[in-house]
């Protein structure tokens, strides 16, 4: 379903010409929970950069469900990350003052494909497969706890069935123990509702519950490995 | 973003940060409530100026007398005798003409056992109450009979029998003393409205001829007062009594006329013209303050473009286009100048009543000057929220995301 070919990405900031990533090729199946893994420069955020379509690769090709989507303009990026892309980031970055289930729907804004009337019953599932007890529900997102909060933003993730879930060092800001919480969050919503879930992050620990470790260093693959 | 959502989106964001909204809000109310009082008290000024001058009837010709010329010496406006009786006679016999009333005037002191004043004393005929539409409120028009016999009689304006006798005070038959000379008061005219220097208000009127005897001692007239038959031939008249006059006086170049002949059409578009300029030069004053609110506007919603950066980035990875984001912040600019337009419309009205209650001014709330209003704060919602919002739309969501 996701292919990379020769995808290279180079920055150029004021004469200073740095490649961030060097001809990575790699492949994900439908249904896959993977974890990106490699240290700070390694590369990797610019990968989930282009993954989420973000960002798009200096060259090489990007075939996502087959479409080639590395030289798309901005709007159709923006189509593909309403309806193909569910993030999760390091700092949660719930709205602030509104309550769990306006965050949560918060993603139909930009997706005409829900109808309005939809929309709740939506949002309460996925509130739901990231069980998230239902009294949170119209609490305010500064009122939960880290974890809960993270939940909450895997639940706005998943609330457009996108094809991809990718995390961005979504432990990063969690004590172990709510991390905990989190990565199994992760991998029931991979077993039990076999979503393809991407994992980006520095620690060795949080890739190994994941299905397969794909090591980036230096911009370019160290390994790619299945462990389970 | 379908519009209920951009809707809700709006009132969201704005009533998350009530105090800067409403202040910012304030700003607006300010500007457009200051634009449509003083706009109201341009436009009443303007209104009130234009009743005066047609109450006084704008098929009016007025013929005053040149500056003097001897030698080199140029004499005001008005120095020379150069209009008779004779030539008010003359102007009659055009056929456009419907009326001519001669005057005299002269500024005298009028006194009364314990009271005095000094004011205007017009000596007229009996045309001239038709030519200048002046109404009694109580007596009677001076008479053809009392012209030829020079007769001591006297109609008042009610601000000079204010003056004289006290507000409200009936008249008529009461002796009064101009310049020595002892008159009878047989009316008081009807207040015409206005104030100060000129007004119709103030003022006596007498026979010409008494006028003449007593007070000028010649045949000359201080005005010739020529009612035309229809507005449309006010042109023709106007030449055909210049030319008259220019034969009566034996002066060939126009340039050298010893009088002026003055068109109350002319005088009407000349003040409206002037009024025009001062609405205008109210409500520039006014939109300053307007411009004020404008930045206001900018500046928070540029705080807020600032602020919401990470929301920015998060909007846009759900999916949010620039159009999408750029509509956002707009939608929250054009709200908060929409509701500051629509209360300062309403203080600003409230303002106009205050002006013409306490400040003995008329003024005038035009359904235009509202429009107006309402549009420039719509306009200036988008003006001055169109930077901050591009700004907004142009971010790059991965820098946005990592903003802190």
């Amino acid at each position: 379903m996701i292919k990379f070919e020769n995808i290279t990405k180079i920055y150029n900031t004021g004469g200073v010409v740095t490649e961030v990533l060097r001809d990575i090729d790699f492949e994900i199946d439908k249904g896959e929970f993977v974890a990106i893994i490699g240290p700070s420069g390694s590369g990797k955020s610019t990968i989930m950069n282009i993954l989420g379509a973000l960002d798009r690769p200096t060259s090489g090709k990007y075939f996502l469900d087959s479409k080639d989507v590395s030289t798309l303009s901005d709007e159709e990026l923006a189509l593909i990350r309403s309806q193909q892309i569910g993030f999760v980031f390091q700092s949660f970055n719930l709205l602030p003052r509104s309550t769990v289930l306006r965050n949560v729907t918060l993603p139909f804004l930009y997706n005409r494909q829900v109808a309005k009337q939809a929309r709740l019953e939506k949002a309460k599932i996925a509130l739901q497969s990231v069980g998230l007890e239902e009294d949170r529900w119209t609490h305010l997102s500064n009122e939960l706890s880290g974890g809960q909060m993270q939940r909450v933003a895997i639940a706005r993730a998943l609330v457009n069935n996108p094809n991809i879930i990718l995390a961005d060092e979504p432990t990063g800001n969690l004590d172990s123990k709510t991390g905990q919480v989190v990565l199994k969050t992760f991998q029931e919503l991979h077993s039990n509702f076999g979503h393809t879930i991407i994992l980006i992050t520095h620690d060795k620990y949080v890739a190994e519950h994941a299905n397969r470790i794909i090591e980036i260093k230096d911009g370019q693959i160290l390994s790619d490995k299945k462990i389970k | 973003m379908i519009i209920s959502d951009l809707f809700e989106e709006t009132f969201l964001s704005l009533s998350a940060n009530k105090s800067r909204s409403v202040l910012t809000i304030l700003g607006i109310v300010i500007g457009i409530g200051s634009v449509i009082a003083m706009i109201s008290v341009g436009q009443g000024t303007t209104a009130n100026i234009s009743n005066q001058i047609e109450s006084l009837g704008t098929n009016l010709l007025t013929v005053s007398p040149g500056s003097q010329r001897r030698s080199m010496v140029q004499g005001g406006m008005g120095s020379s005798q150069s209009l008779t009786m004779e030539d008010a006679e003359a102007i009659r016999e055009i056929t456009d003409i419907q009326a001519v009333a001669p005057t005299v005037s002269a500024r005298k002191q009028v006194t009364i056992k314990g009271a005095n004043t000094n004011t205007s004393i017009n000596g007229i005929d009996t045309n001239y109450f038709g030519v200048k539409s002046v109404e009694l409120e109580s007596g009677a028009f001076i008479t053809e009979a009392q012209i030829k016999s020079r007769a001591k009689v006297a109609i008042l304006g009610p601000t000079t029998v204010t003056n004289l006798f006290g507000e409200g005070f009936d008249s008529v038959g009461e002796k009064i003393r101009i310049a020595g000379q002892e008159f009878t008061v047989i009316g008081v005219t009807k207040a015409k409205g206005g104030t100060g220097f000129g007004s119709s208000d103030d003022l006596i009127y007498i026979p010409i001829t008494t006028a003449q005897q007593y007070f000028t001692g010649s045949q000359n007239v201080s005005n010739i007062n020529i009612q035309v038959k229809t507005t449309d031939l006010m042109t023709s008249a106007q030449d055909q009594v210049q030319v008259l006059l220019l034969e009566r006086h034996n002066i060939s170049d126009v340039a050298k006329a010893d009088f002026s002949i003055m068109n109350q059409a002319d005088m009407l578009s000349t003040m409206s013209s002037v009024a025009g300029s001062m609405t205008l030069l109210l409500a520039a004053i006014a939109g300053i303050s307007l411009v004020v609110g404008g930045i206001g506007i900018m500046n928070m919603m540029l705080t807020t473009v600032t602020e919401r950066t990470r929301e920015i980035g998060l909007r846009k990875s759900l999916g949010a286009t620039k159009n999408d984001i750029s509509s956002q912040f707009l939608a929250e600019s054009v709200a908060l100048t929409f509701i500051g337009g629509v209360i300062g419309i309403v203080i600003g009205y409230l303002a106009s009543l205050i002006i013409a209650k306490f400040g003995s001014m008329t003024t005038v709330v035009t359904v235009w000057s509202v429009g107006l209003s309402f549009g420039i704060s719509a306009l200036i919602g988008i003006v001055f929220g169109y930077y901050p919002a591009r700004r907004a739309a142009k971010l790059d969501p991965i820098d946005a995301l990592r903003y802190q």
